[in-house]
């Protein structure tokens, strides 16, 4: 007859199994890039940001997507800093590439490629995430399927390149493989007390969807000195009730 | 190596056309008319014709007094060329160089090209079993040099394969027509009795040069390998080039990927042995109903990666019909650049090998996306925000200036910029409120305006007044206003949208 004590040992040990099985490695096993941003990180299991993962951002509309954009060019810098490029599939070119600058980018180690259909994007995504020379792979698409997106998450695992997906079209929302489900809405800009004019850009970033975590609500807020985030009180108010939300650990 | 030369010859090659096309005219005497000097002239006619008495030069009128139910059909100027390179471009699975020798031979190279058919004896006669069975009265030769082929493939008795150094005997007991001399020469050479080459191939050179000039001299040194003639190949052959001929016409992929295996071990094997890489190339299939589909594949690094370049021709398999069968595969690499030679790096994780195996997901991605699909931007020296970024097809190519960051630039920038309906009273102030897509937005922040001058020496227009400014609701846009204030009638855009 097993204690209470060992009982919990053997529950700790099975969900570290289970984490490991689903692709999560502790930091102990594998070097992880670090963001700098506890905040974020604790979201996560282990605390640790999934960089071989794939990501997926809801953005309906241009303004969203512009805000993504720059949440994603913070990510990035952060991914890129080992000297690797990384690869933006979309069917339209609408990021600025010398606006990507401003967030510790250099614009030109991003290739864009240009792709119409779905479809596509999806296999050219697949193709560039299984290349191990890649820091990350970005591609803008209508809509995810349940087996589109464990496909990508299945050509991610092996590589540890970080995938990130942004969906157009949030009504038709499906469960996804994806590790995460983000939401970046803009918010006022930040300005220092008394000064005019248009400040540093704030973003509301949620966390609407995260494997063994804690989906949450914070504020960041970007300076040239980098990205801050706080955390907002109203956090379970802010989501949605359609989307179920799975609370683990 | 001793050079060998293939002579073909059509005799009719323009009634075997009509024939081919319409076989009811094989039945009948049919002749090709040409115009001349204000009257019709024989040009061509087929067998029936000339058993009934037609000689080339007759003219029209005679022709049908002689045999009234002659068809006669009109020449068209340039048939033959046409068709002679039809044929050309169909021996090419016979050998790579073959070249149009008007106005009715081929001329074929075919230097190291019979082990693949046992010899020359059912090389040649592969060859013109083919070409008969398409419809074509053809006469072919083989010789050491071109001169003595082409004169034994038409006025030769005996043998059609000349060996290895006989075309001195072969060509003794021919006519002097046989050489390829102008048609005045030919009469002169039989007024004097000189009616068969062994009569005057001795001579002297000196007494043949004062007597009949450099031109048979050419000739007769031609016809005996003494002096060089050059075959003008319809297609050059590029230097690095593998052929890969099968004994049964292949249908099936699989087929297909074993013989780009092959291709490719033996061309990539040569690659790499001179240091050089493959930036492009083409893989030709001659199928038996001849016709040629070829597939390109081109590769963003040059490399001689056999793996590689196998992956992004498997992609293109998808292209080729093989309809009735495959039986030549020829691989040509087209564009060829040394090669970035590499020390093995110890880690795999090397900046070097990262590069390799970026540029070979790029080349799989522009194989199905082309290659203008995918972009590198670098920054140009402009203050005009749509001529402020260039795009770059290549890989390496490095900015020349640093990025601009002064400014604010926004992340989302709309290809064109759309009008918007503001309300702004106050000259040169951001606008209170705009519309944009029905939608409105009223103005809490703003900065600017940043004006930003039309460039004068590329285009003509006004000038930009930008604006950042931040709605109720925190987002951000990028405004503009098109020339100096002018209250109502101001022009007002949207160019962008910040993060």
């Amino acid at each position: 007859m097993a204690t209470g004590a060992t009982k919990r040992n053997i529950i700790s040990r099975l969900k570290e199994d289970i984490l490991r099985l689903e692709g999560f490695k502790s930091p102990a096993t594998g070097k992880e890039v670090s963001f700098g941003l506890e905040m974020l990180e604790n979201a996560f299991p282990y605390g640790v940001f999934p960089s071989s993962a794939v990501h997926e951002f809801l953005c309906d509309e241009e303004e969203d997507t512009a805000a993504t954009n720059g949440f994603l060019a913070v990510l990035l810098s952060i991914l890129m800093q080992n000297g690797r490029s990384c690869i933006w599939i979309s069917p339209f070119p609408q990021v600025f590439p010398p606006a990507l600058k401003n967030y510790g980018i250099h614009p030109d180690r991003i290739i864009f490629i240009q792709l119409r259909r779905d479809r596509d994007i999806l296999w050219a995504m697949e193709e560039a995430l299984k290349c191990s020379a890649l820091a990350a792979v970005i591609a803008e698409l209508q809509n995810l399927t349940f087996a589109q997106s464990r496909r990508l998450q299945l050509a991610v695992e092996n590589n540890r390149i970080t995938g990130f997906v942004l969906r157009k079209d949030s009504k038709k929302i499906t469960t996804t493989a994806c590790v995460a489900r983000w939401r970046i809405s803009p918010l006022p800009s930040f300005s220092e007390k008394g000064l005019p004019g248009v400040g540093f850009p704030q973003w509301q970033v949620e966390l609407l969807k995260v494997k063994n975590g804690q989906p949450s609500v914070w504020k960041a807020t970007h300076t040239p000195e980098g990205l801050t985030v706080k955390s907002t009180e109203k956090s379970n108010t802010l989501l949605p009730d359609s989307l179920t939300v799975k609370t683990g650990t | 190596m001793q050079k060998r030369y293939l002579s073909l010859w059509f005799k009719q090659l323009l009634t075997d056309q009509l024939a081919i096309a319409n076989p009811s005219l094989n039945e009948a005497p049919l002749v090709i008319a040409i115009k001349e000097r204000g009257r019709q002239s024989v040009k061509c006619y087929n067998n029936f014709a000339l058993k009934q008495g037609i000689k080339p030069g007759m003219s029209i009128a005679d022709v049908k007094a002689l045999v009234p139910d002659v068809v006669v059909e009109d020449d068209e100027e340039g048939t033959e060329r046409h068709l002679l390179k039809d044929l050309a471009e169909w021996c090419i699975r016979f050998s790579p160089i073959v070249a149009i020798d008007e106005p009715d031979g081929l001329l074929i190279d075919l230097t190291g090209c019979c082990h693949l058919w046992q010899g020359e004896v059912p090389y040649l006669r592969e060859l013109l079993t083919r070409l008969r069975k398409k419809g074509y009265q053809v006469r072919g030769a083989i010789a050491d040099t071109a001169g003595a082929a082409w004169a034994i493939a038409r006025y030769g008795k005996e043998k059609a394969i000349i060996a290895s150094g006989e075309h001195y005997h072969a060509v003794l007991s021919l006519p002097p027509v046989a050489l390829r001399l102008e048609n005045n020469l030919v009469q002169r050479l039989h007024k004097l009795g000189l009616h068969r080459i062994e009569n005057f191939i001795d001579i002297p050179r000196s007494v043949l040069r004062r007597r009949f000039g450099e031109a048979l001299l050419l000739r007769i040194a031609q016809a005996m390998g003494k002096a060089e003639e050059f075959l003008k190949p319809i297609y050059i052959p590029e230097p690095y080039t593998e052929r890969l001929p099968c004994l049964e016409p292949v249908r099936t992929a699989e087929a297909i990927e074993i013989a780009i295996q092959k291709l490719l071990e033996a061309l990539c094997g040569r690659l790499q042995k001179q240091g050089m890489g493959l930036r492009k190339a083409v893989l030709a299939c001659y199928r038996i109903d001849g016709k040629v589909v070829s597939v390109c594949i081109g590769t963003h690094k040059s490399t001689h990666h056999i793996q590689h370049l196998y992956q992004l021709l498997k992609m293109r398999i998808v292209n080729i019909e093989p309809a009735l069968g495959i039986e030549l595969f020829v691989l040509e690499a087209s564009g060829i650049e040394p090669v970035e030679l590499l020390q093995q790096p110890i880690w795999t994780s090397s900046h070097e090998s990262d590069e390799q195996l970026l540029a070979e997901v790029l080349d799989r991605i522009a194989l199905r996306a082309g290659k203008n699909a995918i972009q590198r931007y670098l920054p140009q020296a402009h203050y005009w925000p749509e001529r402020s970024i260039k795009k770059v097809n290549s890989l390496e190519e490095k900015p020349t200036i640093p990025w601009p960051t002064d400014k604010p630039r926004p992340t989302h920038l709309l290809a064109v910029p759309q009008p918007v309906l503001v309300s702004a009273p106050i000259p040169d102030y951001p606008p209170i409120l705009f519309v944009y897509k029905g939608k409105r937005h009223d103005i809490k922040k703003a900065d600017g305006p940043e004006r930003i001058e039309r460039e004068w020496w590329i285009e003509s227009g006004e000038h930009r007044d930008y604006y950042v400014v931040e709605d109720e609701t925190g987002k951000r846009y990028w405004l503009f206003r098109s020339g100096h204030y002018a209250e109502e009638r101001s022009e007002w855009f949207i160019h962008g949208f910040f993060a």
